[in-house]
């Protein structure tokens, strides 16, 4: 790696080339850069993934259907529900299983939960990446609650396991829902706290605002998908215009970028779409809470060898970390004949070596911070 | 747009160089002749009214039978809501497909995840190394026959058990013991055999 990233340089100027991580703590785990700076100015960064390669997609071939579930949840494990659920609904369209409505529900409301405790961390750890340490204790403050949500609903903290081929592993304890709608009371009204103490705050502003600007048509380009592809002004939600499971039922709003403080898709757009975003999440969880309808939450006769005639399945789900497409390739037998998950990160990060040239180095934090890349997400 | 509706279009412009939509389970999709891809992706994209804007994924399928490696090729049109998935068969023993980083600058990554776990080589892909995995690893993981080489630079790459491992020293600390504890007391007299029960009670 390192005499391929040489050779490609220009060595007459005065430029120098450092490696940016691979412990680092603002690159969000293991990722290295390699940096070619003149000065404070960044040429260009060069990202050098692979650290937490675990072959992932070889491993699905080897398990079985439903054992490959639990190996999901590594793939991002701020937000594991969304890898289960993808997976899920990947499996379920190539054998045929009608999912029952309760068991979509309770899917919409535990990825929306997981969809505002993964945010958290991302505006959390942004904050922290850019020098204020007090609001990310807020943010993680406030996902230690639906921490305990969730442990109380699947028994697990970071890797739910919680979907299944068919439905959902189990159904909402007693009590639970009228704990989830007090915290969401409690929570609309931190978002609004949140807003003034770090979303409002000019300091903060200056520093986000205009920086590292995306333009839309290189955001398509490039394969950027979610909040990163929002906060350049493409309005695009998957759980809006590729609808899937319960949302259709539900009434949100999904935020675009226009140029909060600066010009439509700076990091500052970035930011605060997922800050928008967890209001509607918010919404989401309280209208499929009220609106639960009675019944299963697992499909009948879901067999535990499970034999899908030979074809292929794509699914669609909106992660965290925007579109999450699971592609599943069955040959007839009990093992997958190919797993392959398609991750917003992976081309999230296609696009810091043009996106970072001209940055200052410290702009290169802003940049990574706000693509919320999560490195297992990248490797696999 | 339907898969048969942009299949149209596609006939109409490349002929029997785009295959016609297979009916599998599933989605269906379309058999694009290798040469071709380039071309066909860059009508998808620039036509008004397929305006393909997002390569969704590029990934490959190793079929070791057919001895050929599929690329395969989704898209997404932001514009119209409508996907299209292409697939492109490689020959195995030296699979080569043309890139398309020039169509989606997003298949440039793709494309290096592809070249380094199937050993697809790109054509005119700008930056063709290895992603994931070091630049000097051999094979290439996600193909059908790939075996582990068993470790690189040193570094093992399989691992024994834990269990085995605490049973060993389990073994071990229980041998010791034995070995320096005093002799067994001797063993005290059997007591006496009960009574033999009466043959018929």
């Amino acid at each position: 790696m390192e005499k391929l990233i040489l050779r490609r340089v220009d060595r007459n100027n005065e430029e120098m080339i450092l490696n940016f991580g691979p412990q680092h703590p603002s690159t969000h785990g293991v990722i290295n850069f390699i940096v070619e700076t003149d000065g404070e100015v960044l040429r260009r960064a060069v990202p050098d993934v692979g650290y937490l390669h675990r072959s992932i997609e070889k491993i699905g071939e080897g398990t079985g259907y439903h054992g490959f579930m639990p190996f999901t949840d590594r793939i991002d494990y701020v937000a594991a529900m969304f890898p289960n659920e993808g997976y899920a609904t990947a499996v379920e369209r190539l054998c045929k299983i009608e999912v029952p409505r309760r068991a979509q529900y309770l899917r919409a409301i535990s990825c929306e939960l997981a969809r505002i405790a993964s945010h958290l961390i991302s505006v959390g750890t942004m904050a922290m990446d850019i020098g204020a340490f007090t609001p990310m204790l807020h943010g993680v403050r406030e996902r230690e609650t639906i921490n305990d949500l969730i442990e109380a609903l699947c028994g697990a903290r970071l890797t739910y396991n919680y979907h299944r081929i068919g439905g959902v592993a189990y159904d909402l304890p007693e009590g639970w829902k009228e704990k989830t709608l007090a915290f969401l009371d409690h929570f609309d009204k931190f978002l609004v706290e949140f807003d003034r103490l770090l979303s409002f705050n000019e300091i903060y502003i200056r520093r986000l605002a205009n920086v590292a600007v995306i333009p839309a048509k290189d955001a398509i380009d490039f394969g950027l998908v979610g909040p990163n592809l929002r906060g350049s002004g493409v309005d695009w939600d998957v759980r809006r215009d590729l609808p899937y499971g319960a949302y259709p039922d539900f009434e949100f709003e999904v935020p675009v970028g226009r140029g909060f403080r600066g010009t439509s898709g700076d990091c500052y757009d970035r930011y605060y779409c997922r800050v928008l975003e967890m209001g509607q999440s918010s919404r989401i969880v309280r209208q499929a809470l009220l609106q639960l309808p009675e019944g299963d939450i697992m499909a009948p006769k879901v067999a535990r060898n499970l034999k899908p005639e030979a074809g292929e399945a794509l699914s669609r789900v909106e992660s965290a970390r925007g579109e999450m497409a699971f592609y599943v390739v069955s040959d007839g037998t009990n093992k997958a004949y190919r797993v392959r998950a398609r991750t917003g990160s992976f081309t999230a990060m296609g696009i810091i070596e043009q996106a970072s040239q001209g940055l200052m180095i410290a702009d290169l934090v802003a940049l990574i911070a706000s693509l919320d890349v999560v490195a297992p997400e990248i490797d696999r | 747009m339907t898969t048969n509706e942009i299949h149209e279009r596609l006939k109409a412009r490349f002929g029997d160089d785009v295959g016609a939509p297979t009916e599998t389970k599933g989605d269906p999709w379309l058999p694009v002749k290798r040469e071709r891809l380039v071309e066909v992706c860059r009508f998808l994209k620039e036509t008004p009214g397929l305006d393909f804007d997002f390569c969704e994924d590029l990934t490959a399928v190793d079929w070791p039978k057919r001895s050929v490696i599929e690329v395969v090729v989704h898209l997404l049109s932001y514009q119209h809501k409508h996907a299209l998935k292409l697939k492109v068969e490689a020959d195995r023993a030296a699979p080569v497909v043309d890139s398309l980083e020039g169509v989606w600058k997003t298949a440039n990554w793709f494309e290096r995840e592809v070249y380094d776990l199937f050993g697809v080589t790109f054509t005119h892909h700008p930056d063709l190394r290895r992603i994931m995995l070091p630049d000097d690893w051999v094979g290439f993981p996600l193909r059908k026959d790939y075996e582990e080489a068993g470790g690189w630079h040193g570094i093992d790459n399989v691992r024994e058990n834990p269990l085995v491992e605490l049973k060993r020293l389990d073994d071990a600390a229980r041998a010791e013991a034995a070995k320096n504890a005093p002799p067994p007391p001797p063993a005290p007299a059997a007591p006496p055999a009960a009574p033999a029960p009466t043959a018929k009670s």
